[in-house]
C-alpha cells in the first residue's frame, strides 16, 4: 500500500475514499433503487423476490466494500454512536433496518415490502447527504448532490429491475415508465448541479465531470429513453424485453459511471487560497 | 471564557519549515504526516512574482465540519476552541478527512518508519500503535496547554504551556492565545494588524488567522 500525500496551494485529488467507498455508493444508490423497483412492480411471488433480494445483497456488497476500507474494522459498531449529526451514522442505522424489512417483505408480509422501500429511499439519501456534508471538497458540497444520489440510485435500480425482468419474463410496462422519469430527471439534476458548480471546480475535476455528463446524456439518458420508446411500440415483438434489458442496463452503468467519477475523480479538494498577500515591511 | 488560537504573520515567515520540524519531534509523528506545514505559494507571472509562505494545519474551527460528520463521536471539540480525536473510538473511515476543507487531516494505515521497515531507537521509544490507521491532526499540543494551564502558566506567554511550532518559529511569525483575553498577544495582533481567515466563506469559523498588512489607522484605535 503507498501512501500519496500531496502539499500545495492547489487543488488535489483526494485520497481518503478509493473505489471501495465509490463502490459502497455505486452499489447502495443501484441495491436501493432494485428494492423500489421491487416494490413498484406490484409483482409477487418469484417476480417480486428475486429482485428484492438481489437489491438487498448489492446494498450488501457495497456495504462489505466500504467495511474492507475503515482504518479499524473491529470497531466498526462505532459508527452509530452520532445519529444526532452524521449521515454515515444515519446510513448505518437504517441498513440493518432495510435488511429486516427486505427479507420480512421477500418471506413474509407484503406489508414490509412498502416499508423497505421507504427505508431504500432513506438508505439513498442518506448517502447522498453524506457526500453533501464532505465540505472540503466543493464537487460534493453542492447542494445538488443528496438529490442526484436519490435520482441516480432509482434510475440505476429501475434499470437493474427491467435487465432481470427479462430474464424472469415479467410485465414492466409501469416500471418502465418509472424508469423514464427517472433518468430524465437525473439528467435535469445533473445539469442542475453542474451549473451551480459553475468556474469553483478546478480543472480537472470539471473536465472528468463533464466527460461523464456527456456519456450520461448519450449513454445514460437518450439511449435508454429510445430504446425504451422502441420497446414500447414494439412490444408484442419476442424481442421486445431485450430492449428493454439494454435500455435497463445502459441507464444503470451511466449511471454508476458518473457516481463514481463523481466520487473518484472529481473529488479535489478546495487547496488553499490567498484573499490577500502580505505587504511586507509594515510591522515593527 | 477562553478560546485559544493562532495568528500566523505573513509578512514575517521565511518558509524555513523550523515549526514543521518542531511540531514532528514534539508529536512524534510518522514519515509524511506534518501537522503543521508551511506552503511556499508562487503568486503571479514572471517577471512579476511574489512567493509567499503559508503555515497551514488543523484551524480548531469554531464550527468544525469534521465534527458533524464524525460517525463515532472520536472527534470533540473542547469549551476552549481545541479540536480533538479520541484515537480509541475513531474507526478510521476517512468521513472528517474529507470533510475538512483545510486538509488537515491525515490517516497512517500502516506503521512507516523514517529507515525502512524497522523503527529506529527513537522512533521505538515514541510510536504510539494508537495512531495507526485512525484520524489524526494538529491538536495546539493541547497536553502541553493543559499541563502549563495546571501550573499556573499563560500558553503564548510560557513556552512550556505553548504548541512547539510556536515556540520554534525563529522570525516570529507564529503566535497563540486566548481570543477572549483582549489583552491577549493575539487579540493585540488581530487589533493592529489587518488579518484574514482561510476559506472565511464556508462559515466555519477557524481560529486560525493570517496577519497581512498593518491595521488602517482607524481599526488600529
Amino acid at each position: 500500500m503507498t501512501i500519496a500525500y500531496a502539499y500545495g496551494p492547489n487543488p488535489w485529488p483526494q485520497s481518503f475514499w478509493d473505489a471501495r467507498a465509490a463502490a459502497n455508493f455505486v452499489c447502495g444508490g443501484a441495491g436501493a433503487g432494485l428494492v423500489v423497483a421491487a416494490a413498484l412492480s406490484g409483482a409477487r411471488g418469484t417476480a417480486l423476490v428475486v429482485p428484492l433480494l438481489a437489491g438487498l445483497a448489492i446494498v450488501a456488497c457495497g456495504l462489505a466494500a466500504v467495511f474492507a476500507e475503515i482504518g479499524r474494522p473491529l470497531r466498526a459498531a462505532n459508527v452509530v454512536r452520532n445519529p444526532a449529526t452524521s449521515w454515515m451514522t444515519r446510513e448505518a442505522i437504517v441498513a440493518p433496518l432495510l435488511f429486516a424489512c427486505g427479507v420480512a417483505g421477500a418471506f413474509g408480509s407484503l406489508a414490509f415490502v412498502a416499508t423497505a422501500a421507504a427505508l431504500a429511499l432513506a438508505f439513498v439519501y442518506c448517502q447522498g447527504r453524506m457526500v453533501h456534508a464532505a465540505r472540503g471538497i466543493p464537487a460534493w458540497r453542492a447542494p445538488q448532490v443528496p438529490w442526484l444520489f436519490v435520482a441516480t440510485g432509482m434510475a440505476e435500480g429501475l434499470g437493474l429491475w427491467l435487465a432481470l425482468a427479462a430474464f424472469l419474463e415479467l410485465r414492466s410496462a409501469r416500471v418502465a415508465g418509472w424508469l423514464g422519469v427517472a433518468i430524465i430527471a437525473r439528467y435535469v439534476i445533473f445539469r442542475i448541479y453542474r451549473r451551480g458548480l459553475g468556474r469553483a471546480l478546478a480543472a480537472a475535476p470539471a473536465r472528468a465531470l463533464d466527460a461523464a455528463g456527456r456519456a450520461l446524456l448519450w449513454g445514460g439518458t437518450l439511449a435508454p429513453l429510445v430504446l425504451l420508446a422502441i420497446a414500447a411500440a414494439v412490444r408484442t415483438q419476442p424481442w421486445a424485453p431485450w430492449l428493454l434489458l439494454a435500455a435497463g442496463l445502459c441507464a444503470a452503468l451511466f449511471g454508476a459511471w458518473l457516481k463514481a467519477t463523481l466520487v473518484l475523480r472529481a473529488g479535489h479538494t478546495q487547496g488553499y487560497t490567498l484573499p490577500a498577500l502580505p505587504v511586507r515591511g509594515t510591522r515593527a | 471564557m477562553t478560546r485559544w488560537a493562532m495568528v500566523a504573520d505573513l509578512r514575517r515567515c521565511v518558509g524555513c519549515q523550523t515549526c514543521t520540524a518542531a511540531c514532528r519531534h514534539a508529536n512524534a509523528t510518522p514519515p509524511g504526516v506534518q501537522w503543521r506545514r508551511v506552503l511556499d505559494v508562487e503568486v503571479g507571472e514572471f517577471p512579476d512574482v511574489k512567493r509567499v509562505f503559508l503555515p497551514v494545519g488543523c484551524q480548531h474551527c469554531d464550527e468544525p465540519p469534521c465534527l458533524d460528520v464524525c460517525p463515532t463521536t472520536a472527534t470533540r471539540k473542547r469549551d476552549d476552541g481545541i479540536v480533538t480525536v479520541d484515537y480509541d473510538l475513531c474507526l478510521g473511515c476517512g468521513y472528517c478527512a474529507v470533510a475538512c476543507p483545510y486538509q488537515a487531516r491525515h490517516r497512517t494505515p500502516r506503521a512507516v518508519f523514517a529507515y525502512g521497515g524497522a523503527p529506529a531507537k527513537h522512533e521505538a521509544k515514541r510510536h504510539d500503535p494508537a495512531r495507526i490507521a485512525v484520524a489524526t491532526k494538529c491538536t495546539f499540543c493541547v497536553e502541553r496547554i493543559d499541563s502549563g494551564t495546571a501550573q499556573g502558566l499563560t500558553p503564548g506567554v510560557d513556552p512550556e504551556a505553548t504548541p512547539a511550532c510556536v515556540n520554534s518559529c525563529l522570525s516570529g511569525a507564529l503566535a497563540f492565545g486566548d481570543l477572549d483575553d483582549p489583552g491577549s498577544n493575539v487579540s493585540q495582533l488581530l487589533r493592529e494588524n489587518r488579518h484574514f481567515r482561510m476559506h472565511a466563506e464556508l462559515g466555519t469559523g477557524p481560529g486560525f488567522y493570517y496577519l497581512w498588512d498593518k491595521a488602517l489607522p482607524e481599526a488600529a484605535q
